[in-house]
């Protein structure tokens, strides 16, 4: 089981103050899944991902990256082993042209012909055609293509996306879905997601967390039925 | 290709401008390129990586003395003195960087500023080494290459512009490399380049090290041309100074620093001709900027003609 994981974390717990945000979870990714974790607000996703990415320093517990343990390993050196994390709160340089944002995701694994690299990673969200636009003056919804773009420029092992298709409409979620199944199964997903549709259409498993802990964790179907998770989450 | 084309008119407009120039703005124009270099080096911290730095003149002064002491202290000739001088910036910078990089913002301008005050002290304190205030006249024999007498004017002139060259070019090929494009996401968006696989602490120590290697190279070309170092090109005042240039020039532009010690240097000269008070004109025409054109001479050219300006 550990040795058909790409991820694994045990024990993980992150409190800010009084606010137990993580609370001892356990977690296992399979690789060339797309792994959907949902949970109402607060439930602690975003800290979740941010203990694995690197951008919130774990309290305690382990966390296994691909063999290795990437517990203590800072940020970047995570993104270089194959972790990558687009934000949910669009990041991306608002001052520079499209090119440079993804140019600056792909140059450190494409020494040679990195235009030709940049250039298909803008094709693969569609924003070919806008490579020389300012980044910040892109409406919304192309922003957080963008954001996908570069995340996908990284070429990881583990692509995170956190809530991708918020503020999106109901077409560029459609284009967003095509785009996430065609990375698998060569690089595997994980997808915070509010968006219940999106995420019974795409995930292979699903993990619901809440109050900082993990609630339920199955295939769709088995999370559809779980009655917890409808008290909790769904809604009944 | 226009970019290149425009860059080297303007060391070619710098060449011709030696046949053109009396004697007094020959002068000045030979300092004016070795304080543009200075510059260049603050911008490529401040202007393209975004560290704003308030201790400049450590490194500037760093160069001098290595350069000075080498040459006063230790006997060299002119020639290593110089490298001497370029290599005790960039380990000035270097020094500094690793300490003062484990902060950001006002933080890393004050501890920045603390250093350069602890060097412009430590200056004075060696008094009988270094000068102090009064500083330290080399000696005309000392500052020759290779029998060219770098103290005479047309020597002088073309070698501050060979310094100021090399020192342009290479900032222009830096901007338009990946380092260079990994120092501007530093600036624009440091917890994003972070996320794409960049340690923003060795990005900006490197840029600080680059800047260090200008200040450096700046302070080493001035001793040896100008024939004098002090304790007061280590004062706060060189350290404010630079700022002020690539502000006033256009911060980030590779040319922004050249232009801005031009147009504050004249600025400075013909104002004090008028008048005493020649800093109130200087003001004025900062505010000025500030309110109208607050990204510089330049920044605003390339905001509204040239976007294609490095």
């Amino acid at each position: 089981m550990a040795a058909m994981s790409l991820l694994s974390a045990r024990g993980l717990i992150r409190h800010f103050g009084g606010l137990r945000a993580v609370d001892g979870i356990d977690f296992d990714l399979e690789a060339g899944q797309i792994h959907a974790l949902i949970g109402p607000n607060g439930a602690g996703k975003t800290t979740f991902v941010g203990l694995l990415s690197g951008r919130i320093p774990v309290q305690s517990g382990t966390i296994w990256f691909n063999g290795q343990d990437i517990t203590r390993l800072p940020a970047h050196r995570r993104v270089a082993l194959g972790i990558a994390y687009t934000f949910q709160i669009t990041s991306i340089f608002a001052a520079l042209p499209v090119y440079d944002n993804v140019a600056l995701a792909a140059q450190r694994l494409h020494r040679r012909d990195l235009r030709v690299h940049s250039m298909a990673h803008l094709a693969r969200v569609g924003l070919e055609g806008r490579a020389d636009q300012v980044a910040g003056t892109l409406a919304y919804g192309h922003q957080r293509l963008l954001e996908i773009a570069m995340g996908l420029a990284l070429e990881p092992r583990l692509l995170i996306l956190d809530e991708p298709t918020q503020g999106l409409a109901n077409a560029e979620i459609d284009g967003f879905k095509a785009l996430v199944r065609g990375v698998t199964p060569q690089t595997t997903v994980l997808l915070i997601e509010h968006n219940m549709e999106v995420v019974m259409d795409l995930a292979d498993r699903i993990t619901v967390l809440d109050a900082g802990q993990v609630l339920a964790s199955g295939a769709p179907a088995e999370i559809r039925a779980n009655r917890a998770v409808q008290a909790a989450y769904l809604g009944g | 290709m226009r970019v290149w084309t425009l860059h080297l008119a303007v060391l070619v407009l710098l060449f011709g401008l030696q046949f053109v120039l009396p004697p007094y703005h020959f002068t000045n124009f030979a300092r004016i390129m070795v304080l543009a270099v200075f510059a260049m080096g603050y911008n490529i911290a401040f202007g393209v990586t975004g560290l704003l730095s308030l201790g400049h003149a450590l490194l500037l002064a760093a160069g001098m003395y290595g350069t000075g002491l080498a040459i006063t202290a230790l006997g060299w000739p002119a020639a290593p003195a110089l490298l001497a001088g370029v290599v005790a910036g960039g380990v000035m910078a270097l020094a500094v960087g690793v300490l003062a990089l484990r902060t950001a913002g006002v933080a890393f301008m004050i501890v920045t500023l603390m250093f350069a005050q602890a060097g412009y002290l430590t200056i004075l304190y060696f008094g009988p080494v270094t000068g102090g205030d009064e500083g330290l006249v080399l000696a005309r024999g000392a500052r020759a290459i290779g029998g060219l007498d770098l103290s005479a004017d047309t020597p002088r002139y073309l070698a501050a512009l060979a310094l100021f060259a090399v020192a342009l070019l290479a900032n222009l090929a830096l901007v338009r490399s990946r380092l260079g494009r990994v120092m501007v996401a530093m600036r624009e968006n440091e917890e994003r380049s972070r996320m794409l696989g960049y340690n923003p602490f060795a990005v900006k120590l490197a840029a600080l090290v680059i800047s260090g290697l200008y200040a450096g190279a700046a302070g080493a070309g001035y001793a040896v041309l100008f024939g004098y170092i002090g304790a007061s090109f280590a004062g706060i005042q060189y350290s404010i100074l630079p700022l002020l240039w690539v502000l006033l020039g256009g911060a980030g532009v590779v040319l922004g620093p050249l232009v801005g010690v031009l147009v504050m240097f004249y600025l400075i000269d013909i104002s004090s001709g008028y008048t005493t008070a020649h800093l109130l004109v200087v003001g004025l025409a900062l505010l000025v900027l500030v309110l109208f054109a607050p990204k510089g001479i330049l920044g605003a050219l390339r905001e509204r003609l040239w976007p294609w300006l490095p």
